[in-house]
């Protein structure tokens, strides 16, 4: 019967169409992998001149000093010329692994370096910039070597320091503890009396963005430094999943509960973010004491809420020390800077190599840093902080990391991104008291 | 999976054979359009649909991290489904906002739609406010509803007096899955609202008007004959509904990003932090491929158990 086939087709045809519709979602998203063209593992030193490519953060207050950077290369140079591309933060991390893995890589592109730039350095992708470095000793020394290692995998240097300074230290409302009668603490125990009488004045004693994992990650780098040193960590990144069962880290998950037990980050912090109206916007209308983040914060309070910063109200100290914990209380933790790296197959590579190597230590480059708020890593800038608008914050965050015995780099970029995310997953079950602290050791040294 | 077909035709589709017999007389050439007219549609499904579903599958079987080639991993991939402890909640929440998400739209859906498609005064400006939510883009309504119920300045924080310290709603791990299905419920309604309009609206009137003279109440017609009459479209919009929950992403991405912790991980969101954040792309697309297993077994199950198939129109000769 032609009448059945008909119906028949008509019926496969549909089920097909709803292959289609389940597939299409789901798949899309898989499948928009660029096809693999692969490094040839050793990273080439050679590299042809030619124009290049720059890729870096959508950051309004330093696109002014990216761009300028970029036009005082192209004005000078007979190599060819650049130009910069911007991508906003979480796409950008994406967008960077897939082209990186394609012919349409950039020549020149932005980094957190540390395990993140790792990956790409395994994976051959990145330049060599060691015998550069070497060349030319007034590029070297321009930078803060502690930072400057930032980028050094493997004992080769694979990146230049191109923009501030970020270390992670405690922000707090001046307002709020003067009516509560807390004095900025420097202890652990002094943190948890602080905590005590704010909730007894009825504020939020912490702002925490708790929706966004890295926020919470703060807490327990700091808090894993203090206890156990930067060893313990860095048993970690080496490779040896074994490191998590150190004691230290579950007295620092422990401590963390101990915090949540207390209600120092209230009620609501599951589902506070950082980036629309979030913890920021809790400090700054005296709905809370203390703010542990990055030293972006400063800019962000100033375009938040101008007057909240320029009474004086925002104040800032470094972590508080832990008792009898392994850590230099003068260790910091967060983005030591981020890098410029050159890819390893660009074929511009030498115009892109003298790019970073003469514009990022520029003094131009470094006034335009400044005056953006940034705090640049590089060395003898201090009379140039002080005379800026910001000179308070500026030096301090400048003392601090030059000052730290170890800057460590945020976990979930120094980690290789799988376990980073598996251990951004567990960290949030901890302070949702869903996991314990032996728990948490557990499934990470898995 | 395909039933045999009934050599006997019922009354009703001897009519149609007969017609068809009338075609089978033209020339080959006039009866059926050659396969070529399908190349454009299946050349775009191919490209589309398969080769990515292809890809996928091969992906699945291999390990890479997005640099450099895929690895063959044979059943790596596999085997970690099974022992991974959080694509089998994810799986229970796919299930529960796929269960939950019909129970609530279909009713209400199925109720606005019977109404809209009748004649009331002002039927027309209130169809039109409903179908509002149908306008605006998924990230949008997410976000809106997002900064609706934030806890320190949303809503919530507005009726503190009367929510007491209860005002955590998106934080609130047993709360955040039923917050994102009545957002997802919010943003679907209209549309499956728009099918059994449409549907209700080819319900044959003469139907009413005989069941009136039999005495029939509006509540009478409504289980005799609308209900009946939107069998098909009921089929219809669970099937999309089914489909649409194994494959949400979006709306609870923007939401919740699948927090707090994982409360609200279902399935695809899971495939993409291991896909897009983890950047494990062989075991992210072993659980796209269950995705895609799931979603099919579901529909065709659902078209099974209606009688969706038969496809009988009650309405013929009307």
């Amino acid at each position: 019967m032609i009448g059945s086939g008909v119906t028949y087709r008509n019926r496969r045809r549909r089920a097909l169409a709803v292959v289609a519709m389940a597939a299409t979602a789901g798949l899309l998203l898989t499948a928009c992998d660029s096809g693999g063209d692969d490094g040839d593992g050793g990273a080439s030193t050679s590299g042809g001149t030619g124009d290049f490519k720059v890729w870096a953060l959508q950051d309004a207050a330093m696109q002014p000093a990216w761009k300028g950077a970029v036009d005082r290369f192209n004005s000078s140079s007979t190599t060819g010329k650049g130009t910069l591309e911007v991508f906003a933060n979480d796409p950008y991390k994406q967008k960077l692994r897939v082209a990186l893995g394609s012919p349409q890589a950039p020549d020149v592109f932005f980094n957190w370096g540390g395990g993140n730039l790792k990956e790409y350095v395994d994976a051959g992708k990145v330049r060599d910039l060691t015998a550069m470095l070497e060349a030319k000793p007034d590029v070297k020394s321009a930078f803060i070597p502690s930072v400057l290692d930032g980028a050094k995998i493997n004992g080769k240097y694979y990146g230049i320091p191109m923009r501030g300074m970020q270390p992670v230290f405690l922000y707090y409302n001046k307002k709020v503890l003067d009516k509560a009668g807390v004095t900025p603490p420097t202890t652990w125990d002094e943190l948890l009396a602080a905590v005590d009488s704010l909730k007894a004045a009825k504020v939020t004693p912490i702002a925490l963005a708790g929706s966004q994992a890295w926020t919470e990650l703060m807490w327990a780098e700091y808090l894993l430094d203090r206890v156990g040193g930067p060893e313990v960590f860095a048993k970690i990144v080496a490779g040896d999943k074994s490191g998590w069962k150190d004691p230290a880290v579950v007295t620092a998950m422990e401590m963390i509960q101990t915090l949540v037990d207390k209600g120092a980050f209230g009620k609501d912090y599951a589902s506070v973010g950082y980036d629309v109206g979030g913890a920021s916007t809790i400090l700054n209308q005296d709905r809370a004491g203390f703010h542990l983040m990055g030293s972006w914060e400063y800019v962000n309070q100033l375009g938040q809420n101008e007057k909240f910063v320029k009474d004086g109200n925002l104040g800032w100290i470094a972590f508080p020390s832990v008792a009898n914990g392994k850590g230099d209380p003068s260790n910091v933790v967060g983005n030591p800077t981020n890098y410029y790296a050159v890819s390893a197959t660009s074929k511009a590579g030498q115009t892109a190599e003298d790019f970073v190597a003469s514009q990022m230590k520029d003094p131009e480059y470094i006034k335009a840093l400044i005056e953006a708020g940034d705090v640049p890593a590089v060395t003898g800038v201090t009379e140039q902080l002080k005379a800026t608008d910001n000179a308070d914050h500026a030096m301090f965050v400048y003392d601090l990391a030059l000052n730290s015995k170890h800057f460590a780099l945020s976990w979930d970029q120094d980690l290789p991104a799988a376990d980073a995310q598996k251990m951004l997953t567990a960290l949030q079950k901890v302070f949702l008291k869903e996991m314990t602290p032996q728990e948490f050791a557990d499934t990470l040294a898995q | 999976m395909i039933p045999a077909i009934d050599p006997t035709p019922s009354p009703a589709r001897r009519a149609v054979g007969d017609r068809e017999e009338a075609v089978l007389q033209m020339s080959d050439h006039d009866r059926r359009p050659g396969a070529v007219w399908a190349l454009p549609a299946f050349l775009f499904f191919a490209a589309f649909a398969v080769l990515p579903m292809v890809l996928v599958l091969v992906l699945s079987f291999t390990s890479w991290n997005g640099l450099g080639d895929p690895q063959p991993a044979g059943m790596e991939n596999w085997q970690r489904l099974a022992k991974d402890d959080e694509l089998v909640a994810s799986l229970w929440r796919t299930l529960l906002v796929m269960v939950a998400s019909w129970a609530l739209q279909t009713p209400i859906a199925l109720g606005i739609g019977v109404w809209a498609a009748g004649k009331q005064r002002n039927r027309a400006v209130l169809s039109a406010l409903f179908f509002v939510p149908l306008l605006l883009s998924t990230p949008a309504i997410a976000l809106m509803w997002r900064t609706f119920l934030d806890a320190s300045f949303g809503l919530p924080n507005a009726l503190r007096g009367v929510l007491g310290d209860n005002t955590n709603l998106l934080g609130n791990p047993d709360l955040a899955i039923w917050i994102a299905v009545f957002v997802m419920s919010w943003q679907w309604i209209p549309f499956h609202t728009l099918l059994y309009q449409g549907a209700a609206r080819g319900v044959p009137v003469v139907l009413y008007e005989a069941s009136v003279i039999d005495g029939a109440g509006r509540w009478r017609q409504f289980w005799s004959i609308t209900l009946p009459q939107l069998r098909y479209t009921i089929v219809t919009s669970t099937i999309l509904m089914l489909v649409g929950s194994v494959t949400t992403f979006d709306a609870i991405l923007v939401l919740t990003e699948g927090g707090p912790g994982t409360a609200t991980r279902i399935l695809p969101l899971h495939m993409y932090f291991m896909g897009f954040t983890g950047y494990e792309m062989g075991y992210a697309s072993a659980v796209a491929v269950l995705i895609v297993v799931l979603g099919t077994a579901m529909s065709l199950a659902a078209v099974r158990l209606s009688g969706f198939r038969a496809m009988q129109s009650q309405s013929e000769g009307l």
